[in-house]
C-alpha cells in the first residue's frame, strides 16, 4: 500500500470552511463552542479534539496584484500532519496511537486511557484531549473512507480542490509543479511547507503550499519531533541515575558506626 | 528587535522578533493537572530517594532509619500511583499502561519501572511490619530483605531520573531544551528531599549519612539548575521569571537554608534536624512544581516556539 496524504494548496483556498463542516459531519465530531473570536472570519481558533480541520484567515496590509487593493487575505485549512516521525505516536504508552497501512497516524479510541502524553509531544499542537470524554482525538485522514477507496470528507467537500488527497509521492510532484508555476507568475512568496523528507519530522503526510512564513499561519517554522533527541535524553538520565547511586554510596561509606 | 503585527492583533509577547497567528500558541499546553503530575514528580522522587536511604541503612545497620525510610518509600509510591491514575482521562483504563512496552515512550518505561519498583518496596515494608505477612512466609521475607533493599535502590535511581526524560521528551520548549541538565536536577532534588524526610523521622544518632546525603543532593540540584538556567537563554526564561521562576528561586533559598541548618544544628538538636529536614523536603516539592509550571508556560507563548526555531533556520542549523 503506498503512503497516502493531503496536499493543501492555500493559494486557492476561498475560506468557505466546507472542509470543517464535512469533517464534523462525517466523523461525528462534537461542536467546539459557538464563539465569535474576533480573528477575521476565523471562529474556530485552532485545531483541537473537536476541530480536525481549521481554516485560518489572515488579513495583511500589503500591496497585491490588483491596482487598488492594499489588503491581502490569506486563507489556509490546517490539519494533522500525519508525520513520518510522529511525536504523538512515539510517546503513546498504551499503543493506542498507531500507523496505518496508508502511512497515516490514528488513535484507537477503545485503547486510549487519556494519559495526555501525546498532547505536549506534538510539535504542531494538533492532538488534544476531549474534556467530557477523557480521551484524545484528532484527524484520522478518514481511515474508514480511504479504506473503502473514497477520499477523505474534507477533500471531497473542498470546492476549489485546495485540499487534494492522494498518493504522497505524486502529491509532492504536483505541489512542486504548482509552486514553480506560481513563482513564475510573480507570486514569489509561494513555498511548500512540510513536503521535505529531510525536515525535523521526516516529512509530513499532510503538507501545504503557503504564501507567507509558516508562523503567520500559526505553524511552527522548523518543527522537530521531540523523540529525535530521546537516545541522548536516556543517556543523560542514566548518568544522573549513576550519580544518584554514587552519592548514596558516598554518604554511607565509612559510616558503619552510626 | 521589532515585532511584526499580524491580523490587527497586538501581541503581548515582545522581546523576540517573530510573527504569529493572532498571538495564539503554536503548541497545546499539557492537559496534566499540576497537583497530580508535579505532585507525582515530587512523591516519585521521594519514593526513590528514601529507598536509597533504606538500602544504606540496611547495610550500615541503622534499624530506625531503615524502618522509617521503607515505610516512607511505599507511602510515597502509593501517593504517586494514586496521582497518576487520577490524572488519566479514563482512570478505569489505567492497566492499559502495561499493555505494551515502548522504549520510545518515557511514560511506558516509567510505568514498567514503577511497577517493578513496587515489588521490592512492598517486600521492604512487609519485612518491617511482619504482622502483614502470614507466619510461614515471614522467614522468606526476612531472607529477601537485603536483596529487596538493594533492588529498590537500584530501580529507584531510574524512578528518580526518568521523570526528567518524561518532561523533556515533549515539544514544550523549556522542557525539551533542558534535557542535558534536568535529570541531574531531579536526582539532586530526590536525594535532598528524601534526606530531609530522614532528618525529620530518624533519630539524630542514625542520621549521619542522611545529613551527608542532604548536602550532596542539594549541591547537585542547585548546581545543575544554575547551569540549566544559564545555558538555556531565552527558552530558560520561565525558569527565571513568572510564578515558575519565583517557585524555583524559593526552592533554592530553602535548599541553601536547609543545608546551613543541617550543617550547624541537625547533628546536635532534634528540633534543628526537623527544621532542616522540613526545609529540604519543601524545597524539593517547590522545585518540581516550578519546573512543571515553567514547561507549561513555555507552550502558551508562541515566542518560545517560533523564536528559537527561526533562529535555528537563520543559522542554518538543524
Amino acid at each position: 500500500m503506498s503512503r497516502m496524504g493531503f496536499f493543501t494548496d492555500t493559494s486557492i483556498c476561498i475560506g468557505c470552511k466546507a472542509c470543517e463542516v464535512a469533517c464534523k459531519e462525517w466523523n461525528s465530531v462534537p461542536d467546539d463552542g459557538f464563539d465569535l473570536l474576533g480573528m477575521s472570519f476565523d471562529n474556530t481558533g485552532m485545531l483541537s479534539a473537536n476541530s480536525w480541520r481549521h481554516v485560518a484567515f489572515i488579513e495583511q496590509s500589503k500591496p497585491v496584484a490588483q491596482p487598488d487593493a492594499h489588503v491581502r487575505w490569506l486563507m489556509s485549512s490546517d490539519v494533522c500532519k500525519h508525520c513520518t516521525h510522529a511525536g504523538c505516536l512515539d510517546v503513546c504508552p498504551t499503543g493506542s496511537l498507531f500507523r496505518t497501512e496508508f502511512g497515516t497516524v490514528v488513535v484507537q479510541e477503545d485503547i486510549c486511557n487519556g494519559c495526555g502524553y501525546c498532547v505536549p509531544a506534538c510539535p504542531y499542537g494538533v492532538i488534544d484531549r476531549r474534556e467530557d470524554d477523557g480521551r484524545v482525538w484528532k484527524c484520522t485522514l478518514c481511515y474508514d473512507r480511504i479504506g473503502d477507496g473514497l477520499e477523505p470528507a474534507c477533500a471531497k467537500a473542498c470546492p476549489t480542490d485546495s485540499i487534494q488527497f492522494g498518493d504522497l509521492d505524486e502529491l509532492r510532484e504536483r505541489a512542486q509543479g504548482r509552486v514553480d508555476e506560481l513563482v513564475n507568475a510573480g507570486v514569489v512568496d509561494a513555498r511548500l511547507y512540510g513536503e521535505s523528507p529531510d525536515d525535523g519530522v521526516g516529512g509530513a503526510g499532510a503538507f501545504f503550499l503557503l504564501l507567507d512564513d509558516p508562523e503567520v499561519y500559526g505553524l511552527p517554522p522548523d518543527p522537530v519531533v521531540p523523540t529525535r533527541d530521546l537516545p541522548s535524553m536516556w543517556r543523560h538520565a542514566a548518568a544522573a541515575a549513576g550519580v544518584f547511586l554514587g552519592l548514596g554510596v558516598a554518604a554511607f561509606a565509612g559510616r558503619r558506626s552510626r | 528587535m521589532t515585532e511584526r503585527r499580524r491580523g490587527g492583533e497586538r501581541l503581548m509577547v515582545p522581546k523576540a522578533e517573530f510573527s504569529s497567528y493572532y498571538g495564539k500558541p503554536v503548541l497545546k499546553p499539557p492537559v496534566w493537572e499540576e497537583r497530580d503530575i508535579a505532585g507525582y514528580l515530587f512523591t516519585g522522587g521521594i519514593a526513590a530517594g528514601t529507598a536509597l536511604l533504606a538500602a544504606g541503612a540496611e547495610i550500615t545497620d541503622r534499624p530506625s532509619l531503615r524502618r522509617s525510610m521503607r515505610l516512607s518509600s511505599l507511602a510515597a509510591l502509593a501517593v504517586s500511583g494514586a496521582a497518576l491514575v487520577h490524572d488519566l482521562g479514563r482512570p478505569e483504563r489505567f492497566a492499559n499502561m502495561l499493555r505494551v512496552f515502548k522504549p520510545t515512550s518515557p511514560m511506558s518505561v516509567g510505568s514498567w519501572l514503577l511497577s517493578a519498583f513496587a515489588l521490592p518496596a512492598g517486600i521492604g515494608v512487609m519485612d518491617e511490619v511482619p504482622v502483614l505477612v502470614p507466619r510461614p512466609l515471614r522467614r522468606v521475607v526476612r531472607r529477601l530483605s537485603r536483596p529487596a533493599a538493594m533492588s529498590a535502590a537500584l530501580l529507584g535511581s531510574g524512578v528518580a531520573t526518568y521523570t526528567a526524560v518524561l518532561l523533556c521528551d515533549t515539544s514544550a520548549p523549556s522542557w525539551h531544551a533542558a534535557y542535558p541538565e534536568l535529570p541531574f536536577v531531579f536526582a539532586g532534588s530526590a536525594l535532598s528531599g528524601s534526606a530531609g524526610l530522614a532528618l525529620m523521622l530518624a533519630p539524630t544518632n542514625e542520621a549521619g549519612s542522611a545529613r551527608a546525603l542532604a548536602v550532596f543532593g542539594a549541591v547537585l540540584e542547585v548546581s545543575a539548575s544554575q547551569r540549566m538556567e544559564h545555558r538555556l537563554g531565552f527558552v530558560g526564561e520561565p525558569y527565571r521569571e513568572h510564578a515558575s521562576g519565583r517557585k524555583l528561586k524559593a526552592a533554592k533559598a530553602l535548599t541553601v537554608a536547609g543545608v546551613a541548618v543541617t550543617a550547624v544544628l541537625a547533628r546536635r538538636s532534634r528540633a534543628g534536624a526537623v527544621l532542616a529536614g522540613a526545609a529540604l523536603f519543601g524545597a524539593s516539592a517547590l522545585t518540581r512544581f516550578g519546573v512543571f509550571e515553567a514547561g507549561v508556560i513555555s507552550t502558551k507563548n508562541p515566542a518560545y516556539t517560533v523564536g528559537p526555531q527561526r533562529e535555528r533556520l537563520r543559522n542554518g542549523q538543524r
